[in-house]
């Protein structure tokens, strides 16, 4: 009987269970988390500040997942070594488990620039797990003054979901633009309006200089006073743990398609690693919740003898801020449509006869058939691209395309 | 397993799929008034160039659904086959639109996203669009499946 060990216990993790269980119903499995909740959706954290969703519901394969798929689960444990030679992992608790494969889904964790005076700061908190937002539930009242240091979209999400629970709620950034690693300046304005709108203030192209206790003192000259802070500047790769290991470690863990790391019988899967994106032909870290739960089932499969690959991957976000909605993929390379209205934006990115990317505010119907021509690298000379570009459907395609897509299996 | 088939030469273009899905999901037990004046919402969707080409798109059951794979609340579930939606836990972020390759899913009425579920829920207890096509040009059957 074969043992699996995986270290994390969120999305990648669950998902390599999956693959696993989807080629060996008997081998032994074991997960281990650092955190106290496993198998929840990430993401939900700020729906739950929101109240639009409990911790029942943020469940993501169900309560009864480990037990159904007869997975160890071991919560508030850390995995602190692997001993790659003799196939070991070392944990905090003292045991040491053995195993035939190996799969590291350790996630990203939340980085901050080391600012003058954070230390004075009595509440301050990040947003990456349900445990911020438990502690954020606690801690933010009806009259609270909560600043939020990130405009990415970790910050904002933390912004919408405090709205209703602080006496006020502002954002501010070094970068001039609301999620500028994900939008071009168009979607971002029409973000910006519309937040505002619903009661976020935002401070662009500004940022903290120091900290003393609850002032904030901005590059501008300009001092905030808050009683929360929220830290929301980005997340990095959890590769230290594989690096020690002595696994081949870019910005993150480097795989294969086949989600293998240098070292044999260990894979790596979700945002701790690094992999092809197919629109800009290089690669990176896709760390999103989708490519993670790709990327896990494939590491399961192949950790169980079976072959799945992910080869298809792209940076993609669909997100919502207070009804309005926003989605992004790929890589922005040539302008090849440009729609933009006070509160709608639509914009396409070709390149070597595919799309390479897209940005669309508002109007997001059935965007999933760009994101597949991304994916699929089709090349728009075999499609109506003029009609697709328009309005996405499947007639750009042509009858037998079609005949397959909707008269048989896929 | 079953599923929902489009015959394109023989769609006519009449739309009648789509009120009938619509009503099938409305609840009501009156097509009138479940439907009239309302701006209808239903799961399966007539494209096509306005003119010659006319055909019926709704939600393939995929043998291994990206909507499923990359749902962030884990709303999106296979029961026997079929890919279900748990309004309870959906936060309506439409993850699942950006990933659906056939643009199947669509925001609903509850700020939940909403696709076909082969009426096996509501009150038809099968595919309201195939029962009613005067053409044959939706069918509910049975076409084998994929290799996982
Ligand atoms: C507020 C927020 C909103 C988001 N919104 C979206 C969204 O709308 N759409 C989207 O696609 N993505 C979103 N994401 C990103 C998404 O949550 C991640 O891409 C996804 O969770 C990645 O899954 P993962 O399994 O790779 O890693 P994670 O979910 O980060 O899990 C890694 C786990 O490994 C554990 N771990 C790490 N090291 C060790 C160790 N040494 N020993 C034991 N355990 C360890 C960690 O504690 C953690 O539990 C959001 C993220 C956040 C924080
Ligand atoms: S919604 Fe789209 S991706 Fe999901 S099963 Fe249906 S056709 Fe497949
Ligand atoms: S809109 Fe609902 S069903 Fe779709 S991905 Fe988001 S949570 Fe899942």
């Amino acid at each position: 009987m074969k043992r699996y060990v995986i270290v994390g216990a969120s999305i990648a993790a669950v998902s390599c269970v999956e693959g696993i269980r989807s080629v060996d119903p008997e081998g032994e499995i074991v997960l281990v988390t650092a955190e106290a909740h496993a198998n929840y959706g990430r993401p939900l954290i700020s729906y739950y500040l929101a109240g639009k969703t409990d911790i029942p519901r943020m469940s993501w394969r169900g309560a009864d997942f480990f037990e159904k798929n007869r997975a160890r689960l071991l919560l508030k444990t850390r995995a602190e070594k692997i001993d790659a030679q003799e196939k070991r992992v070392f944990l905090s608790n003292g045991e040491t488990l053995s195993y035939d494969a190996l799969c590291v889904c350790a996630g990203s964790y939340p980085f901050a620039p080391p600012f003058e005076g954070i230390e004075s700061v009595g509440r301050r908190f990040s947003f990456t797990t349900l445990q911020d937002a438990l502690a954020l539930e606690e801690t933010v009242t009806g009259t609270s003054r909560v600043l939020i240091v990130g405009a990415g979209f970790i910050g904002l999400k933390c912004a919408e979901g405090l709205r209703d629970r602080a006496g006020s709620v502002m954002v501010c950034d070094l970068a001039p633009h609301a999620m500028s690693a994900n939008l071009d300046p168009d979607a971002s304005g029409i973000l910006e309006r519309h937040l505002e709108s619903n009661g976020i203030t935002l401070a662009l192209g500004d940022t903290v200089e120091r900290f003393e206790g609850g002032t904030a003192h901005m590059k501008s000259g300009r001092e905030i006073a808050f009683d929360v802070l929220v830290t929301a500047i980005g997340v990095r790769p959890n590769t230290a743990l594989l690096k020690d290991a002595g696994a081949e470690v870019n910005r993150g863990v480097c795989v294969s398609e086949r989600l293998e790391t240098s070292l044999p019988g260990v894979f790596a899967a979700g945002d701790c690693t690094e992999t092809t994106d197919v629109s800009a032909g290089a690669s990176g870290v896709l760390a999103v919740l989708p490519n993670a739960a790709l990327q896990g089932h494939a590491a399961g499969v192949n950790m169980a003898g079976g072959d799945e690959r992910f080869d298809k991957g792209i940076k993609m976000n669909s997100i919502g801020f207070f009804g309005l909605h926003i989605m992004s993929a790929g890589t922005y390379t040539e302008p090849v449509l440009e729609e933009v209205t006070d509160r709608t934006s639509k914009k396409l990115y070709a390149a070597g006869g595919v799309l390479t990317g897209f940005i669309l505010v508002g109007d997001v119907r059935r965007a999933g058939i760009y994101t597949s021509l991304i994916r699929e690298r089709t090349p728009l000379d075999q499609i109506d691209f003029e009609a697709v570009k328009r309005e996405p459907s499947l007639l750009p395609f042509g009858r037998e395309i079609r005949k397959k897509k909707l008269g048989g299996v896929v | 397993m079953k599923r929902v088939y489009v015959n394109e030469e023989w769609c006519l273009g009449c739309h009648l799929c789509e009120y009938n899905c619509a009503f099938a999901n409305s609840g009501g037990p009156d097509m009138a008034r479940a439907l009239r004046g309302k701006e209808i919402r239903p799961r399966i969707r007539v494209e096509g160039d306005g003119d010659a080409i006319t055909y019926a798109v709704s939600c393939r059951h995929c043998t291994d659904p990206l909507c499923i794979r990359g749902c962030i609340s884990g709303a999106l579930h296979k029961v026997d086959g079929v890919v279900c939606i748990d309004h309870e836990k959906c936060v309506g972020c439409l993850t699942c639109v950006l990933l659906c390759p056939y643009g199947a899913v669509q925001p609903g009425e509850d700020g939940a996203a909403m696709k076909c579920e082969l009426c096996l829920a509501n009150s038809c207890g099968a595919p309201a669009c195939a029962a009613g096509c005067p053409n044959r040009a939706i069918v509910y059957e049975e076409r084998g499946e994929a290799r996982a």
